[in-house]
């Protein structure tokens, strides 16, 4: 009786304290210790401040977030803040009025905002064509190359810092009983970042921040096709193991040990860590020392979040406070010590160095100095509509090219045509 | 003159006191026929199953055709009427053929195996005597299993790093690579595809076998020696009427239940695997956030499936005696 009483007590005093507090929601994509790492975040946001009560929503996969945002919003019912991931930032993007730009509403909200805070390889993804900030870089990742220690000391070998460097050491690691090489998610790897590490043009429009209209993709290009001939090549000399178009079966290989090299995200490093019973390491993805300007930074992976507009203005301030708290040093370093995402402020990743980190773990280091390389024309970022679906194209004719159905020419060149037609269609939502 | 203002008249009064009758609930024979004795009653039992299909059928239904002329803006911020090119747009991508004709293949296969397996072992399990319980069990049990479970663990089977029957077509020198191979994902989903479905057409099956009299049953016992013959001619034409109803059945499960099969196989990266069109509406519509070409592909989708119904009951049933 008396244990009711004070429970009832209990729910009325929180209810009543809840009342008082501003309350916003966060609608994200993430799984699994990524998932849980979220709530933490949000449990240390809330503990850290009275006024405003941040709640995290777990809403399946990347892609489902953005749907069920994007379902949520024309209901009216929209989340406070909405995680996009990278391919989808042109919807969101272009949808203008969905979104408050994190910078504005950063700004409204009184606090300060600078960009130059971000490191480099982070400033362009997610902002328009005059580098403002619509989107807040989140959990961010590079793609990196992480190879078995003891498979490189088998065949006497040294990690590759090119392509060429690869073709030197693939055969004698296929001497040693390996398969050299496996790589996750193609599209990411060995298209978007192969723009961005060897600074080659992706889509016209300056790949495609300018303008919605008229923006089309650059792929059947000779260092495009190249790339892939090799691929192709390297996978008939069993010097490269293609496994479709799933991520979890590209990496099996390395996780098995058959593999000696993977191309995963730095944000895996976490995982591999529990999942690889040998010693590992990372270094950047390679690039072709023969394309001139090559070796430039890489586009960010990942997603940002997103502050959905048609909210009430202390519901905004909240979400521009945790905005603010997410981008913090300490919050910054905790996320990149639990997850393996990169930090993205210059002020993180030197508390983290300072804290010597890096010396315990080298490899966590690889993602955000491959993001602090110099920048091209070309390695800051792109934005095309309906970019899942040039991706779902390129995966498609993936699988035909190593299957040996398509030659990679005219695989690039159904790509660009297909893709064109994606992004027309898109101009014409957006118009 | 006179006649025309009399009939009237006189038909008034007739349906007047039918109505009444029928109002009042005074029936010439109570016994034959239940009547409600107010008339809104019946639709008040109605209602909630119509609300259902109204809601959740005709709305979406006419929400898709409006929304499959325009092409729109995800967020709903604007949208541009487009009359048919959203319809040019699908059927004329290279992949809507291949699709559409994958699907079509898939119906026919797994409709056909899971109907020809699901009565072969109906068949033999109705002649079952010792262990019939169980062994009806053992069959009837996967049933229980849902469909994106079923695809779980057929691709524990199919896995190319860890699954045993990639060994064992290894073992056969067929190098299995389901998620890659086109043909060998086909193989795949459409063995999990069928191994769902049989339970489901062997109770129907079974039920049907039991219901088929003795009498009838000895009677062509002396007719004919041969078994297959008794199946064939008294057998199956009284089992007509389950077969087409699990026809229909088999034909929509293949269409639309083996969605989370193909979800779970090709790990939501069809790639060039092999999908349904009802998949990829799904990804065109909810991956890809195109809603008008989605809503064009669900609409021809939702002709394609009247038609058929249509010329199921017009040229089958014609040939099904309901016993």
């Amino acid at each position: 009786m008396f244990k009711t009483a004070t429970t009832t007590i209990a729910i009325l005093l929180t209810g009543s304290t809840a009342m008082a507090q501003t309350e916003i929601s966060w609608w994200h994509g993430m799984g699994g210790r990524n998932g849980e790492v979220i709530n933490e975040i949000s449990q240390k946001f809330n503990e850290a401040q009275s006024e405003c009560r941040l709640t995290p929503v777990s809403r399946g996969t990347y892609e489902e977030a953005l749907s069920s945002g994007i379902a949520a919003f024309r209901s009216g019912e929209q989340p406070n803040i909405l995680q996009v991931f990278d391919a989808g930032a042109a919807t969101i993007i272009a949808a203008k009025g969905a979104t408050i730009a994190a910078e504005d509403l950063i700004t409204a909200a009184g606090e300060t905002f600078d960009r130059d805070a971000f490191i480099a390889g982070v400033r362009n993804f997610y902002a328009d064509s005059e580098g403002k900030f619509i989107g807040m870089p989140f959990n961010s990742s590079a793609p990196i190359l992480y190879y078995n220690t003891e498979a490189f000391e088998k065949a006497g070998v040294t990690a590759p810092k090119t392509w060429e460097d690869f073709e030197k050491i693939a055969p004698a690691l296929k001497e040693a009983g390996y398969l050299p090489l496996t790589a996750s998610q193609l599209t990411w790897m060995m298209v978007e970042n192969f723009k961005s590490r060897n600074n080659q043009q992706f889509a016209t429009n300056n790949n495609g921040y300018d303008a919605v209209g008229g923006t089309e993709l650059i792929v059947n290009d000779e260092n495009q096709v190249m790339m892939f001939e090799k691929l192709k090549e390297w996978a008939d000399n069993g010097l490269f193991g293609f496994y479709g178009a799933g991520w979890a079966d590209n990496l099996k290989p390395f996780e098995q040990g058959e593999s000696a090299m993977w191309i995963g995200s730095s944000g895996s490093f976490g995982g591999l860590q529990q999942s690889a019973d040998f010693d590992f390491s990372a270094v950047y993805m390679p690039y072709w020392d023969a394309i001139k300007g090559a070796g430039t930074q890489s586009f960010i992976g990942g997603a940002a979040l997103f502050a959905m507009s048609g909210k009430p203005e202390e519901e905004n301030t909240c979400t521009a406070r945790f905005f603010t708290f997410l981008t913090s040093p300490e919050t910054q370093v905790f996320y990149h010590k639990a997850t393996g995402y990169v930090p993205i402020t210059e002020a993180a990743y030197e508390l983290a160095k300072s804290q010597g980190y890096y010396e315990e773990k080298p490899v966590a280091e690889v993602g955000i100095q491959q993001l602090m390389l110099q920048g091209g024309d070309w390695s800051k970022g792109y934005r095309m509509g309906f970019y899942p679906q040039i991706r779902t194209v390129m995966e498609r004719e993936f699988n035909r090219i190593f299957s040996g159905e398509v030659s990679v020419k005219d695989a690039f060149q159904i790509i660009e045509d297909e893709g064109n037609q994606l992004l027309a269609r898109f101009a014409k939502t957006a118009g | 003159m006179t006649d025309t203002t009399i009939r009237p008249v006189a038909a008034d009064r007739a349906l007047l006191s039918r109505l009444r009758a029928w109002y009042s609930a005074e029936t010439p024979n109570p016994a034959k026929r239940v009547q409600f004795n107010r008339p809104f009653t019946p639709w008040l039992f109605l209602l909630p199953q119509l609300a259902v299909v109204v809601i959740f059928f005709y709305w979406p239904s006419v929400q898709a055709v409006t929304s499959s002329f325009y092409i729109e803006d995800p967020f709903g911020f604007g949208a541009t009427f487009v009359g048919m090119e959203n319809y040019t747009d699908a059927v004329s991508s290279s992949q809507y053929a291949g699709t559409a004709f994958f699907t079509a293949f898939f119906c026919v296969v797994v409709t056909a195996l899971s109907l020809g397996i699901g009565l072969l072992l109906a068949v033999k399990a109705d002649k079952v005597i010792r262990g019939a319980a169980t062994y009806k069990t053992l069959l009837i049990s996967v049933y229980a299993i849902a469909p994106p479970v079923a695809g779980l663990i057929g691709m524990m089977f199919f896995d190319m790093h860890i699954g045993p029957l990639t060994d064992i077509a290894a073992f056969f020198g067929h190098d299995l690579r389901v998620g890659i191979d086109y043909w060998d994902t086909v193989f795949a989903v459409t063995i999990i595809s069928v191994w769902k479905q049989i339970p489901y057409n062997f109770i129907f099956f079974l039920s049907g076998l039991q219901s088929v009299p003795v009498s009838v049953r000895e009677a062509a016992l002396i007719d004919a020696k041969s078994g297959w013959r008794r199946f064939m001619d008294v057998t199956l034409p009284l089992l007509a009427p389950t077969a087409f109803f699990l026809l229909v059945i088999n034909i929509t499960y293949a269409m639309f239940d083996t969605f989370p099969i193909f979800d779970v196989v090709v790990k939501d990266k069809p790639a060039n695997n092999p999908i349904t069109l009802v998949y990829k509406v799904y990804l065109d519509g909810f991956k890809g956030n195109d809603i008008g070409g989605s809503s064009a592909q669900s609409v021809i989708l939702m002709v394609v499936v009247a038609a058929l119904t249509v010329l199921q009951f017009r040229f089958l049933e014609r040939r099904v005696h309901y016993g």
